[in-house]
């Protein structure tokens, strides 16, 4: 049997240059396609970036700090109200969803680990950190503004809220999961209550995870211009400070002021467009380094 | 089959004992590789003789799956890694930029440690290797599948599965699938990266004597951290140690009668 | 004798130990699990009042409502047609373009990318993500559409004209750089962060071993990738490109400055249209009686289509990461 196995092994080895070149075609197109497409991508996001400093930068003034939108037909002005209206809005939001979307994101990862309802929540969670934001718009106006009688700040920041929940929950989540569980057996062979073992110890071993979930889900809602549309609508001039009625806000702003006639209007837009580009931007760099330092830690 | 005691070691293993007068088919010489600025294996010079199994052993990191991924230049994927000096396949020099990889790949087939499937089925995972390179008519496609699943001892067991998906095997069934891949391409040479480390043992004493009976027709080079397996399989055997070769020799010789002090430690399990 | 060990042990922590208060365990618990059930709250709440409030449409109208492409403030009629095919074709347009630019993306990031550039080109596409969608639709109306118009629209136009099919799909009536196609592709520039960087993290996960095997037959880089990994990373790539989907559909903002919001059906791809999102927007505040309703039943509409997308996306993407 040997024998008869070498004898077919003894023929010469294969010559060199066996290879199709069809197929070296391919792979360089593949290759030639894909840098292509990479470098479009960043391309784009230049073009988008250059243009939004370019004009932004033509169109800021101490005056877009300091004064009031102005009415049509009027000159100058500035979104001072509009860019405390989002802070404000935004603040609201993320003080609502903070608490809650920890919460749930603990009840996924802790009490209800493995559980029915632990996955259908966790899938409609996913879902919802999907979903249209124009509908939560609706959903809230429905809600809110309804019932309520009018436009108000308060359901602005509810459907904020809505939007940045399931980013905290699923970060939550993700950050809990990566906890050993051993650590928590350690705390709770102590004597400790389970909630004493998640906050004291879940809690602190998760925190820079957690923490940069809040941001990111701050960073997704400060430039959310469809949830407002019909909750906090708009407005040009300094709200009230109970938040009922019109509460002006960048994002809206910006679209309103965008599509008008005036040019003042639409400089007005690009100052905003490029100052709240930048704060997003801004919140996601810092996310990803809070991330980063903590990991190499 | 002819897996009976050979070697006048006895003892040690049953491997075939070594063969005088086999001709070199992977000649190295001077060797380096580095990671990067870490040197990875240091001045490296032997031979690997046809149609012989050699085993490469040595401790963990000691630079013997390095060694074996220069044959096939399969580092080449990883641009901070890099090698100098020769490896010259039947005299041609395959660290050379005019070697053409992919051939090279396929003239010097690899398993790895881990069953590797391909995403197909049974009969694709071999036909996608052998169509590479080759156009075959449908029937004669057929035989290569049908013989290189005979040589991997795997016909009768998938013969009536060829279209199911090749991940749905066993471990052991996957790791004889991965080798039937490589010889249906026929290459010269098979490199086995620790390749039962993953495996039970019958499913690793099923492909050590697989083994035996692809060294009739292919040179095989085998990494290993299991020195009775070396024993057992091979007629040559190298060993490493932090990136050099410290010895190399005929197994039984290694075994028996090493030259060198390191040798017989590591092989007695005094270190590694 | 265990058992009664075990009351020994458990008298003496007892006096040892200072209580925490069982209420702050409970109450956390509770807290905890109420907080969870928000979240599905929130989710039937949207379905809910978009039924309640469109109900009256869909009653009003029927089936028709779907249907029919009349949209009509003044006759009080309403229909969905026009707004729905807009939302489709838009998403379309976006997959088509987008899908290959993001997998081309997540290949070279994966396989081609010197490892040096890895981390930056990652960060660019996924600040891609973050950019609001607002700053999309101003760049798309005011930078790309007039290029658009100019670069691609005329040229395309006076080519095609007279040309029976692509004279009607590639002309445009009005060259205003807005419209589906300009849409379409404003979509597809947005959803390219989320396909890639998905897609990227499923290549990753595919194991080394597996990469190499493929090479170590002698593969080139597009076997490696055409036969072995976009296979094994199979279903789940669908799942990516679903959620990808599942943002086209929902878009609104972007869309509503560049898709001209023209109630009109047009087998045009350069002409004006609409899509369910951008129609809620330009309505909702000024609608009242049976068009408010009409617009809550394409809100509804809108629900159920980003919500069977996005549960199938879901779906294809966890039975992969179970695996």
């Amino acid at each position: 049997m040997d024998t008869a196995l070498q004898d077919k092994t003894i023929a010469a080895p294969a010559p060199w240059g066996r290879v199709r070149r069809s197929r070296y075609v391919a792979d360089r197109a593949l290759k030639i396609i894909c840098v292509l497409f990479t470098v479009l991508g960043a391309t784009v996001l230049g073009w988008i970036l250059l243009m939004l400093l370019y004009r932004g930068f033509g169109a800021l003034s101490p005056a877009v700090f300091t004064e009031t939108t102005p009415g049509p037909g009027s000159e100058g002005g500035g979104i001072a109200n509009a860019i405390v209206g989002s802070l404000i809005m935004t603040a609201l939001g993320i003080i609502v969803a903070t608490p809650i979307g920890v919460l749930a994101g603990t009840f996924l990862a802790e009490y209800g680990k493995g559980s029915k309802l632990a996955m259908v929540i966790r899938f409609v969670n996913d879902i919802l950190l999907a979903a249209p934001s124009i509908l939560i718009g609706l959903f809230v106006y429905m809600l809110m503004v309804q019932p309520m009688g009018g436009y108000s700040g308060w359901a602005g920041g509810v459907a904020l809220a809505i939007i940045a929940v399931p980013v905290v929950v699923r970060a939550t989540e993700d950050m809990l999961r990566l906890v050993p569980g051993s650590l928590r057996e350690a705390g709770a062979a102590l004597g400790a209550p389970m909630s004493t073992v998640i906050v004291k110890i879940s809690w602190k071993a998760a925190r820079a995870g957690m923490v940069t979930g809040v941001i990111l889900a701050t960073a997704r809602i400060a430039g959310e211009t469809a949830p407002l549309l019909f909750t906090a609508l708009n407005n040009t001039f300094w709200f009230s400070p109970n938040l009922m009625g019109g509460v002006s806000n960048l994002p809206v702003t910006i679209y309103q002021f965008a599509l008008a006639p005036y040019s003042n209007w639409q400089q007005l837009a690009w100052a905003g467009a490029l100052i709240i580009t930048l704060s997003i931007l801004a919140l996601s760099i810092t996310a990803r380094l809070l991330l980063r330092k903590d990991k190499v830690r | 089959m002819s897996t009976i005691a050979v070697n006048a070691g006895g003892g040690i293993g049953n491997a075939a004992a070594a063969d005088a007068n086999a001709s070199v088919r992977i000649a190295v010489r001077n060797l380096d590789f580095y990671y990067g600025d870490f040197r990875g294996l240091k001045d490296i010079s032997l031979n690997f003789f046809d149609r012989q199994v050699t085993a490469l052993i040595g401790p963990s990191g000691c630079g013997k799956s390095t060694l074996l991924r220069t044959f096939n230049r399969i580092y080449s994927l990883y641009p901070e890694q890099r090698a100098t000096g020769e490896i010259l396949l039947d005299g041609q020099n395959v660290l050379s930029s005019s070697i053409d990889v992919n051939e090279l790949r396929a003239r010097v087939g690899m398993v790895f440690q881990k069953p590797t499937p391909f995403p197909m089925s049974i009969y694709d995972n071999i036909a996608f290797g052998i169509r590479l390179y080759e156009k075959l008519p449908r029937g004669e496609l057929d035989d290569r599948i049908e013989e290189a699943l005979r040589k991997a001892a795997l016909w009768d067991e998938v013969k009536d599965k060829l279209r199911q998906s090749g991940m749905g095997l066993s471990g052991g069934q996957q790791q004889r699938l991965c080798i039937a891949r490589t010889i249906a391409q026929r290459p010269e040479v098979i490199l086995l990266d620790e390749p039962t480390s993953a495996l039970d043992p019958i499913s690793t004493g099923k492909i050590e004597e697989l083994i035996e009976q692809l060294r009739s027709e292919f040179t095989i080079v085998i990494v290993t951290h299991n020195m009775q397996q070396a024993a057992r399989i091979s007629q040559y055997t190298a060993f490493m140690y932090l990136g050099e070769l410290v010895e190399f020799g005929p197994t039984a010789k290694m075994f028996m009668n090493p030259g060198k002090k390191q040798t017989q430690d590591y092989i007695t399990g005094r270190f590694g | 004798m265990a058992v009664l060990s075990d009351e020994v042990v458990m008298s003496n922590m007892q006096t040892v130990r200072r209580r925490t208060s069982p209420g702050f365990d409970q109450g956390f618990r509770w807290a905890s699990y109420g907080s969870a059930l928000v979240v599905l709250a929130v989710l039937a709440g949207i379905l809910g009042a978009m039924l309640y409030g469109g109900w009256p449409a869909f009653q009003e109208f029927g089936f028709s409502f779907i249907t029919s492409s009349v949209w009509n403030v003044g006759e009080d009629q309403y229909g969905a047609w026009v707004a729905i095919s807009g939302t489709l074709t838009s998403a379309l347009i976006a997959l088509v373009i987008g899908v290959p630019i993001s997998i081309g993306i997540a290949i070279f990031l994966t396989q081609l990318c010197p490892p040096w550039l890895k981390r930056p080109v990652s960060t660019t596409i996924e600040l891609l993500a973050a950019v609001p969608s607002i700053i999309y639709g101003m760049w798309g109306l005011f930078v790309f559409a007039p290029f658009f118009a100019r670069f691609v629209q005329i040229p395309v136009s006076e080519l095609v004209e007279g040309i029976p099919i692509l004279g009607t799909i590639f002309y445009a009536r009005v060259p205003s750089g807005v419209g589906m196609m300009t849409a379409g592709i404003i979509l597809a520039i947005m959803i390219i962060p989320f396909i890639a960087s998905i897609a990227r993290d499923i290549l990753d996960q595919i194991p080394t071993v597996l990469r190499e095997s493929a090479y170590g037959i002698g593969c080139t880089t597009w076997e490696v990738v055409r036969y072995v990994l976009l296979p094994q990373a199979g279903v789940s790539i669908i799942g990516a490109i679903m959620l990808g989907l599942g943002r086209a559909l929902g878009e609104t903002m972007a869309v509503t400055f560049v898709i001209g919001n023209a109630n009109r059906l047009s087998l045009s791809l350069f002409d004006p249209s609409s899509t369910i999102a951008s129609r809620i927007a330009n309505e909702f505040n000024e609608a009242a009686g049976m068009q408010m309703h009409a617009l809550l039943a394409l809100g509804c509409i809108l629900f159920l289509v980003t919500f069977i997308v996005l549960m199938f996306a879901r779906f294809l993407i966890s039975r992969v990461q179970t695996h």
